[in-house]
């Protein structure tokens, strides 16, 4: 009971808390707040929204994973969005350059995405494990380059094609797209959102089950009682940012082979960044995770609505800041009542035990 | 006294031979004879002309003042990745006051708004003890939004762009006119190494504005106050080992506090300094583009010290300026100089006798040297990154030797 | 510089009245009694865990107590921050160095007293005024990080005398120092005192105390047991007092030993980045039933030691045998499974996951075997049944298994290491400092729990500082200097005071020690 209090309070607060701060914000702007949450939660019963949300939740939930891994032991993968967008580029120049059958062609690409993703995340981790080069300074470089390789890929005369004012990849043929799950008006469903879901539960039963999980936690929570209990350090920061940059290098493919089929200038950017807001907002579970990615997306695509009623949008932008600002202090000071409050508690059983016996 | 005062067995040297200004000195000297040694060999001399020199130090100015910020935040024992996020609230900062009250306004409102972020940053890591790169990155995303929320709310009615501001005025900018006019003549003499020299000076001395000077100041002014005041020395002990300071009677909260501030105040300066860049209207979505990153780089090149942060800094506005003023063909020219720098450290290392140091200097210089011979010219894609592929050299060959305040990243709990 | 010698006869330096502090779940002290006069030496000693450092943190304003109240020279203070403490004229040498590496000697001794002589040449001059009196002969500009262990500790003296301290705590200030370096601190100590300074040293080495203090009060399970004067008092009295009549023996009856061999280490050597050598050709054999026992000051390899056999460290030469299997290039895990139990010195770091709960520490150092993991899959279930075992039979005071191991006592968190690597029938427990901080309940068990293992054959190497732990545990006693072994003793013979002289590289006194080579 005190372990879910630990879990749900801080997140509840951190929204309640952001929620107000942006209503205020809204309140001295000249709007209703009330109006502008009716006005969000309407649009999700319009048009294509709620399948939007969900098509975005598992590219979140994706990027998040990626995250999470890291973050499971001290790691933290501030690369993942390089990691993905270099993954796109490669798998859409591969996936656009070869003809194979249907199935295995997207099965190809995506294995080429992850790969890809992985050898970008393995630059950082090879660079800590040898001279041990801080991870966060040299994947925020390696996102920097990765900006810049990824241009260089699609220009006209490396690997990219002119359409209309839009420079892109070669189309993927057919075969290699991953067909979503029409909706009708509603939309389409991508159909590589049930990787995501997959991604989760193998990343739930890798962390809780497997002997490699148990390293990884056991590798966050104290480096020297790992070492101790031999677990090897460095094996395990090359596994786990490796396996990072792998999941990272999926986060793009449910919207490259679900509906554009090619990378181009209109290639989203920062979810490698509300990646890691999420994972902190969802603690590295893969529940609270989906909770995150659910939530972050709702506020991105629901918050369209809100130009209709005179509200800036970009107000969700500063939601989704305050939130992930407020629940890690959220988090924090709860961790640290809650192991004081522990701590008494077993003190005072023992000591009633200690005077009954 | 009947104390002992037995001798010590060995005394250890001191650190360093020469004084820090000498080492500087050298090293620019050492750069403008390597600029014009290749711009004489490859037979470009936009490596050294004036107006390459100009442009560098608008595009350098931004990196120094992120860099400078992140200078005092880790000084302090805090990392600062938000300084980007902290930059771009001091862009619309810089331009809601620039718009309206002129560039001065700008300039302190840039300050106050990038200062808020810091604020933001020293409560959530000095006081709630939360993770330095987690509120780093939040504070980046917090930034981001703000600002294209106000944008949207001040910026729309009045530019009828909500990714931009109105047109913002910028400083009256000054020259040195008899010198420059002198030095231009001697630049266009064509004259090995004077007139690179002249080229170099001229484009340092002319079209310089109020926050040039500001910001080059405040590199001095940064190593004063760090190194020769008692508010430096306690500020820097926080980075170093914040729990003697602490038994010292420093407060290492109030010290950490006032660094972080400060590292917001300077990034949010470095935003003005894209806005009120002459070359640009006013605050545009997306301006920085990473520079507050850069400006990170620019510290960890110059190894925690304002001296060789600076140095990051030029290095990487020069880098930019040379490809924004005369395109790719240039920079790969650069390489070229990349190769005869090489060239100078492998007989170093060779007089040392670090043999193993010196065959990895030579392969490094044929691998460049062989893109310079290969290629027409760098992709205009990649070379502005070149910070970013510098700083991962730069780390992986010398992360030992680099010395990052002991403390750095550290959450402190008092007690 | 002044040289007061007006010693006041009329208030002590110190006095503190019932001192009582909590923390969450244990009294740190309670009704704590200390008078120091003006001018002496006094020695503050106890065992690990008695109680010291929180009394001194007390002293010194680092925290402030829940009861009792703090005179100095006379007047009640009360110290809220370190500051207060300086400023009534304390100083405190702490056990682990507060020095900021980075810094130049000047600027860490200037830090935080700027306001008495600034940060520039003034400062500089008094500082190279002072130093003569600590023994420290560097340029003030060098980094800290240049020196070595006893000039950091003279830097940090120097610290003290800069802000004009008059009153100055030594916090176990040998633990980390050679012999020779500790005859130069005592040196210094006799010098300072002569010109009115009044220290208090705190130790659990009786030899040092007796040969430096003026007068010695004993604390025993945080609370003030009584004070002695040295010169009359004999160090087995001593000892008592420190460590109590109600102490169970950890004596171990009769001899278990085999002649077969299970740990062989044969010229181990561990070399530091800059060359020296931390290990210098360590040979070593622990029988079947046997346990054999290292004596050393702190700081003299016995961490190196283990932990490169527990292959944490990698060892540049030299051969580490279990029975029949060379471990030399295997890993930690590979070792374990071989059959290491490995109790670490500092359980916090290296022994325990504090925020998870107990089942979860079980896997821990197990990931790979049974009951706790099924190949490449944990086995939550055995894991769980087999810390309810371990809670049952280790006598593990805890509400449950799934409470986060912080939440035990210091005590009960060792008996859960203890049980955990005494699972699985391991061939050799290496024990480090096993009772370390742990009450004498504790104490008992974990001492029983080796001697039954030791009678069903297992072979166990033990780490200790506490002598008469190792003397009444062990069959064998080597003493280990400067990275080497370099004497042997008889258990049965030896007493504590052969064992110290042995430790510091003084020679053998007795009869029960023989020096390498010898024999």
């Amino acid at each position: 009971m005190g372990k879910l209090r630990g879990n749900l309070l801080p997140p509840a607060l951190a929204i309640v808390f952001s929620a107000l701060l942006c209503g205020l914000a809204l309140v001295l702007s000249g709007a209703n707040p009330l109006k502008a949450f009716g006005a969000m939660v309407n649009q999700v019963g319009e048009g294509s929204t709620a399948v939007d949300i969900i098509n975005s939740t598992g590219i979140y939930y994706i990027a998040a994973l990626a995250v999470a891994i890291g973050f499971q032991m001290n790691l933290f993968n501030i690369g993942v969005e390089g990691q993905y967008r270099i993954a796109a580029v490669v798998a859409a120049i591969f996936g656009g350059s070869v003809a194979l059958p249907p199935g295995i062609h997207s099965l190809a690409i995506i294995i080429v995405a992850a790969v890809a993703g992985a050898a970008w995340a393995a630059i950082p981790a090879i660079l800590k494990v040898t001279r041990g080069v801080n991870e966060v300074i040299s994947t925020i470089m390696m996102n920097g380059i990765a900006l810049g390789v990824a241009a260089y890929l699609i220009r006209r005369d490396v690997f990219g094609e002119l359409r209309g004012n839009n420079i892109r990849t070669p189309e993927i043929a057919e075969s290699g797209w991953v067909p979503g799950i029409p909706l009708g008006d509603n939309g389409t469903l991508f159909g590589l959102v049930f990787l995501a879901i997959a991604l989760g539960v193998g990343y739930w039963v890798m962390m809780n089950r497997t002997r490699f999980g148990f390293e990884l936690r056991a590798s966050g929570e104290s480096a020297t009682a790992a070492a101790a209990g031999g677990v090897n350090a460095k094996k395990m920061i090359l596994v786990s940012m490796l396996l990072s940059g792998a999941i990272a290098g999926l986060v793009s493919m449910p919207e490259i082979l679900g509906r554009d089929h090619t990378y181009n200038l209109n290639f989203p950017g920062g979810i490698g960044f509300s990646g890691i807001a999420i994972a902190l907002l969802g603690r590295n579970h893969p529940a609270g995770i989906a909770f995150g990615a659910l939530l972050w997306a709702f506020l991105d695509k629901s918050g369209l609505a809100l130009d209709n009623v005179g509200v800036p949008r970009e107000i969700v932008t500063i939601m989704q800041g305050t939130i992930v600002l407020s629940v890690v202090v959220a988090y924090e000071v709860v961790r640290r009542f809650e192991l004081a409050s522990e701590q008494r508690r077993v003190g005072r059983e023992l000591a009633s035990a200690g005077g009954a016996a | 006294m009947s104390v002992m005062t037995k001798p010590a067995a060995a005394t250890p040297k001191r650190g360093r031979k020469l004084p820090g200004w000498a080492i500087g000195m050298l090293g620019v000297a050492g750069a403008i004879a390597l600029l014009s040694t290749t711009s004489y060999l490859t037979n470009f001399p936009q490596l050294t002309s004036s107006g390459t020199t100009q442009t560098a130090v608008r595009l350098a100015l931004p990196i120094l003042l992120a860099g400078l910020g992140g200078l005092w935040a880790e000084r302090a024992g805090v990392v600062n990745i938000g300084l980007e996020g902290m930059m771009i609230m001091g862009t619309w900062g810089a331009a809601w006051a620039g718009y309206q009250w002129g560039p001065w306004a700008a300039l302190v409102s840039a300050m106050v708004f990038g200062a808020l972020g810091g604020l933001l940053h020293a409560i959530a890591t000095v006081t709630f003890g939360v993770n330095h790169i987690v509120s780093g990155v939040a504070i980046n995303l917090l930034g981001a939004g703000v600002t294209k929320y106000l944008s949207t709310l001040l910026f729309f009615p009045v530019s009828h762009n909500p990714r931009e501001s109105p047109p913002v005025p910028k400083f009256d900018t000054y020259s040195a006119a008899g010198l420059t006019d002198w030095l231009a003549t001697l630049e266009n003499e064509q004259r090995v190494v004077l007139s690179d020299v002249a080229g170099i000076l001229r484009g340092l001395l002319t079209g310089v504005s109020p926050l040039t000077m500001i910001a080059i100041l405040l590199v001095p002014a940064s190593y004063l106050v760090l190194w020769k005041t008692r508010f430096g020395l306690r500020l820097r002990s926080c980075g170093e080992n914040p729990w003697a300071a602490e038994s010292l009677g420093v407060n290492v909260y109030v010290h950490k506090y006032i660094a972080v501030i400060a590292s917001g105040a300077l990034a949010g300066i470095g935003g003005a300094a894209l806005v009120l860049n002459p070359g640009q209207p006013g605050y545009l979505e997306g301006q920085t583009g990473g520079r507050g990153f850069i400006g990170l780089a620019a510290m960890i090149f110059g190894n925690w010290r304002p001296g060789g942060l600076l140095g990051g800094a030029a290095l990487f506005g020069y880098a930019d300026g040379l490809q924004l003023r005369s395109g790719g063909e240039t920079v790969l020219a650069l390489l070229y100089g990349a190769v005869i720098l090489l060239g100078v450290l492998v007989i170093l290392q060779l007089v040392r006798r670090k043999w193993f140091a010196a065959a990895f200097g030579i392969a490094a210089a044929v691998v460049l040297y062989f893109l310079y011979y290969s290629l027409d010219e760098i992709p205009s894609e990649l070379t502005s990154y070149a910070p970013h592929m510098v700083t991962l050299v730069v780390l992986a060959v010398a992360s030992q030797r680099l010395r990052m305040p002991a403390a750095d990243g550290v959450v402190y709990r008092r007690g | 510089m002044s040289s007061s010698t007006s010693v006041r006869t009329d208030a002590p330096a110190v006095v503190l009245t019932g001192i009582t502090k909590r923390f969450p779940g244990v009294v740190a002290n309670s009704d704590v009694h200390l008078t120091v006069r003006t001018g002496e030496v006094h020695a503050l000693c106890g065992e690990n865990g008695a109680g010291k450092s929180t009394l001194m943190k007390i002293l010194y304003g680092m925290q402030p107590p829940d009861e009792g109240t703090i005179e100095v020279n006379g007047e009640q203070v009360r110290f809220k921050t370190p500051a207060d403490a300086i400023k009534a004229g304390i100083g405190m040498v702490h056990q682990h160095f507060m020095l900021a590496d980075n810094l130049t000697v000047q600027e860490n001794v200037v830090l935080g007293a700027e306001a008495l002589h600034g940060i520039g040449a003034k400062a500089r001059r008094k500082i190279q005024e002072l130093a003569g009196q600590t023994g420290l002969n560097v340029d003030p500009g060098v980094l800290v990080e240049q020196l070595g262990v006893a000039d950091r500790q003279r830097v940090e003296i120097l610290k003290v005398l800069f802000r004009g301290a008059k009153v100055i705590i030594l916090d176990e200030p040998t633990a980390v120092l050679v012999p020779q370096e500790v005859d130069e601190l005592f040196a210094t100590v006799r010098g300072m005192q002569e010109q009115g300074f009044t220290f208090l040293f705190i130790s659990h080495k009786l030899d040092e105390v007796r040969a430096i203090a003026d007068s010695v009060t004993v604390i025993r399970r945080g609370t003030t047991v009584g004070t002695a004067d040295p010169k009359t008092v004999s160090s087995r009295q001593l000892a008592e007092m420190m460590v109590g009549s109600e102490l169970p023996s950890p004596e171990t009856r009769t001899s278990t030993v085999t002649d077969i061999p299970v740990l062989t280490v044969s010229g181990l050597v561990l070399s530091a980045p800059d060359g020296r050598a931390l290990l210098d050709s360590i040979d070593l054999v622990v029988h079947s039933g046997e346990v054999v026992g290292i004596a050393g000051v702190e700081g003299n390899g016995q961490t190196e030691l283990v932990e490169t056999v527990m292959g944490m460290r990698k060892a540049s030469a030299g051969t580490v045998t279990l029975g029949d299997d060379d471990l030399s290039k295997l890993g930690t895990l590979a070792r374990r499974e071989a059959g290491i139990g490995y109790i670490a010195e500092d359980r916090h770091r290296h022994g325990l996951l504090l925020t998870q709960p107990l089942w979860f520490n079980r896997i821990l150092g197990y990931q790979t075997r049974k009951p706790t993991a099924k190949g490449a899959w944990l086995d939550r279930e055995g894991a769980k049944r087999d810390t309810e075992r371990i809670v049952e039979e280790f006598d593990v005071r805890t509400p449950g298994i799934d409470v986060p191991a912080a939440a035990l006592s210091g005590g009960n968190q060792q008996k859960l290491v203890v049980g955990r690597e005494l699972a699985g029938d391991p061939k050799l427990l290496i024990a480090s400092h096993p009772t370390r901080g742990v009450d004498v309940g504790a104490q008992a068990l974990i001492w029983d729990e080796i001697k039954n293992a030791r009678a069903r054959g297992l072979a166990v190497l033990l780490i200790s500082a506490d002598l008469d732990e190792l003397i009444g545990l062990s069959d064998t006693i080597k003493v280990m200097l400067r990275g080497r072994l370099v004497a042997d003793a008889d258990p049965s013979t030896v007493t504590p005071e052969d064992l110290g002289s042995a430790m510091t590289g003084a020679g053998s006194t007795s009869a029960a020690v023989h020096e390498e080579g010898e024999n």
